[in-house]
């Protein structure tokens, strides 16, 4: 065993462990405490929840890697900005409604200030997305298994598997947010040391935040010396409107994803949703912030060690990746199919976008400790939000399809047993996901967020801000926005139409579109048809004040 | 709180919302995207100035927003007399 192997293992029993243990202390026994911890987290930890649920092994790993390589390096901005800016939507104009109307999930929100039917394509809609996402995290627990560990990805799924049924089924939602919190302490520390060893280490300035700026304008003759637009140059890779589309569409599907928003019940009220919102994002900017440097640095690196290097001085990460099949010739084929003396230029290889954080301190000269804590760190990220995820999917089976639609008389024991059995199936399914990944599981990911931002965020914020916004209005402007945008990706994405779309318009930034046709519909439709109940009216009315109200609490014991 | 004071606290709730939502379009789509090319022209600590924003300047600001946000209402609260908060509501 290397050095590598030794110390990766040993950060990953150590994390896992305190996991377990985490975990075994904050089992529960009642639904409340299952589906939303009781309501009861304070706002800073359950900020860290938030950002550990939020920030997947997509953002741990591949980010910074999309940011280096997928464009010129602004292109990745819209990542950066969408998924962030996102949370001032959610903290402005979600949170602090939705936790006074005092709901278990999404669905549960749509189905009472709408209707069932809008119910129920609110409880497919959410399914859909958590298992799309799932299914990534679980490949993530699989990459970080194999390269680290040297086991083979399906026994790599398994183990993560075995840990979140732990610590899931038994703790419902209060085990998954203290082990959440547990999880992003973990990733950020794996995530900054690096980041700060090498910006120190390169600048001399030890924040990576400041320090990558004096490398820029190096970067900037590499590429251009290179052929390919400078790395800060505006719309180097993506032209103006699809950079404002796709920022927009990841910004409002941020603030329509079932299991983000759902976190906001488990705050103790509504001052604290808000705090709770102010949390997440200063822990998620951490990492955020971060990424664009890791992304410079490493770029840098890269293409100084790798341009016009004989394959036989390559330094060492890139035989370790090109092994395993994450870095190979730009046509695809294996970089063993080279001649052993052959020398190297920057264009002829292609470097997978998920290696660079992981292969970071390696790319750096970091210890072998650090790189086993990097690991530890990714599968922290991916755990926490597959747990999150696992949730939204046990909570929307149990408490609206089972305890709404199926058997309303259930007693609450019945209710979370129904909701364990629901986490296991979640979690056997979504393991295997994992194991055998659709092939576009990585674009449909990319996805879910213009189906979010086209399905649920209108509908939330016209239900909170419109008293007039109807029912069927609702359900129509859901299904024109949802339809609409399903097309035009089906149209366009390259395995089923490759056309070019409207106005060249990418799949990706759809989403904002298709929110546009959602609002418009829902909005045109509500004019024509019968309006909300006056005690809807009242309750919508309600929800703005954050106080302590009458109304709010007869709703919640279905008085009214 | 009476009607009358229903009214003027919601108000003031959206003034709130409007003023944040504006800096919060300008930062990212427009400094970030809309005017990233002329701000990209002025260079500081080795950022162009756009670049800067897309990658660092948006997210420092969404931060500060829900911070100033939160503070804000906490003050609106308390001046309308809100100091209990509504806690024990979750059903299913």
């Amino acid at each position: 065993m290397s050095d590598i192997q030794t110390w990766t293992l040993v950060f990953v029993v150590l994390t896992f462990s305190v996991y377990i243990f985490v975990a075994y202390r904050s089992r529960v026994s009642t639904t409340s405490g299952f589906y939303v911890a009781g309501g009861g987290i304070p706002a800073p930890a359950n900020g860290a929840a938030i950002a550990a649920d939020w920030m997947s092994a997509a953002s741990f790993i591949s980010m910074a890697g999309i940011i280096a390589f997928a464009g010129n390096g602004y292109g990745g901005s819209v990542y950066l900005m969408g998924w962030t800016g996102g949370y001032v939507l959610l903290a402005l104009l979600l949170a602090p409604y939705l936790r006074k109307f005092g709901k278990y999930t999404i669905p549960d929100f749509v189905g009472d200030r709408y209707n069932e039917t809008a119910r129920l394509v609110a409880v497919v809609a959410a399914i859909v997305v958590s298992f799309v996402y799932v299914a990534g995290q679980m490949a993530g627990v699989g990459l970080v298994f194999t390269r680290f560990l040297k086991v083979d990805p399906t026994t790599g799924v398994i183990i993560g598997m075995a840990i979140v049924f732990f610590y899931a089924v038994l703790g419902g939602m209060k085990g998954i947010t203290w082990t959440q919190v547990t999880q992003y302490t973990v990733l950020i520390i794996a995530y900054l040391i690096p980041a700060v060893a090498v910006s120190a280490k390169v600048t001399d300035v030890p924040v990576p935040q400041i320090g990558f700026g004096t490398i820029l304008a190096e970067l900037d003759a590499l590429q251009a010396e290179l052929g390919i637009p400078e790395y800060t140059a505006a719309f180097g890779s993506t032209n103006m409107l699809n950079m404002l589309l796709i920022t927009a569409s990841l910004m409002f599907g941020t603030a329509g994803l079932p299991h983000v928003i759902v976190r906001f019940y488990t705050a103790k009220s509504v001052r604290a949703a808000r705090y709770s919102a102010l949390w997440a994002l200063f822990f998620i900017a951490l990492l955020y912030t971060t990424a664009p440097s890791v992304a410079a640095f490493s770029k840098l690196q890269i293409i100084e060690d790798v341009n016009g290097t004989a394959l036989s001085d390559m330094p060492s990460w890139f035989d370790t990746w090109s092994e395993v099949g994450l870095i190979t010739q730009a046509d695809g084929s294996a970089i063993s199919a080279l001649p052993a003396d052959a020398t190297v230029a920057y264009g002829d290889i292609l470097i997978n976008n998920d290696i660079i954080v992981l292969a970071s301190p390696e790319i750096g000269g970091l210890p072998a400790p650090i790189v086993g804590l990097v690991a530890a760190g990714a599968l922290a990220a991916a755990l926490s939000t597959a747990s999150g995820l696992l949730l939204v999917i046990s909570s929307a089976v149990a408490n609206d399809v089972y305890f709404k639609k199926i058997n309303p008389q259930a007693t609450e024991a019945r209710q979370l047993m129904v909701g364990r059995i629901a986490m296991a199936g979640a979690i056997v399914v979504a393991g295997y996901l994992g194991i055998n990944p659709p092939g576009f599981v990585a674009q449909v990911v990319a996805l879910a967020f213009g189906l979010a931002a086209a399905s649920f965020f209108p509908i939330l914020v016209l239900g909170i801000f419109w008293k007039n916004c109807t029912a069927m209005g609702a359900t129509a402007g859901m299904l024109a926005g949802l339809l609409t945008t399903m097309a035009y990706m089906l149209w366009t994405i390259d395995i089923y139409g490759n056309g070019d779309g409207i106005f060249g318009i990418l799949e990706t930034g759809f989403g904002t579109i298709g929110m546009l046709i959602n609002f418009a519909v829902t909005i045109i439709v509500s004019q024509f048809t019968p309006k909300p109940s006056p005690v809807m009216q009242e309750l919508v009315e309600e929800i703005r004040y954050p106080g302590k109200t009458e109304l709010v609490a007869k709703h919640a014991q279905g008085e009214v | 709180m009476d009607e009358h004071q229903r009214r003027e606290y919601w108000r003031r709730n959206l003034r709130l919302m409007a003023v944040l939502l504006t800096i919060w379009a300008l930062v990212s789509f427009g400094a970030g995207i809309l005017f990233v090319e002329p701000l990209n022209e002025v260079v500081v600590a080795g950022f162009p100035l756009g670049f800067w924003f897309a990658q660092q300047g948006s997210i420092i600001t969404f931060v500060i927003l829900i911070a100033v946000y939160v503070t804000r209402m906490d003050k609106l609260d308390a001046e309308f007399g809100i100091d209990e908060y509504e806690e024990e509501v979750h059903h299913s």
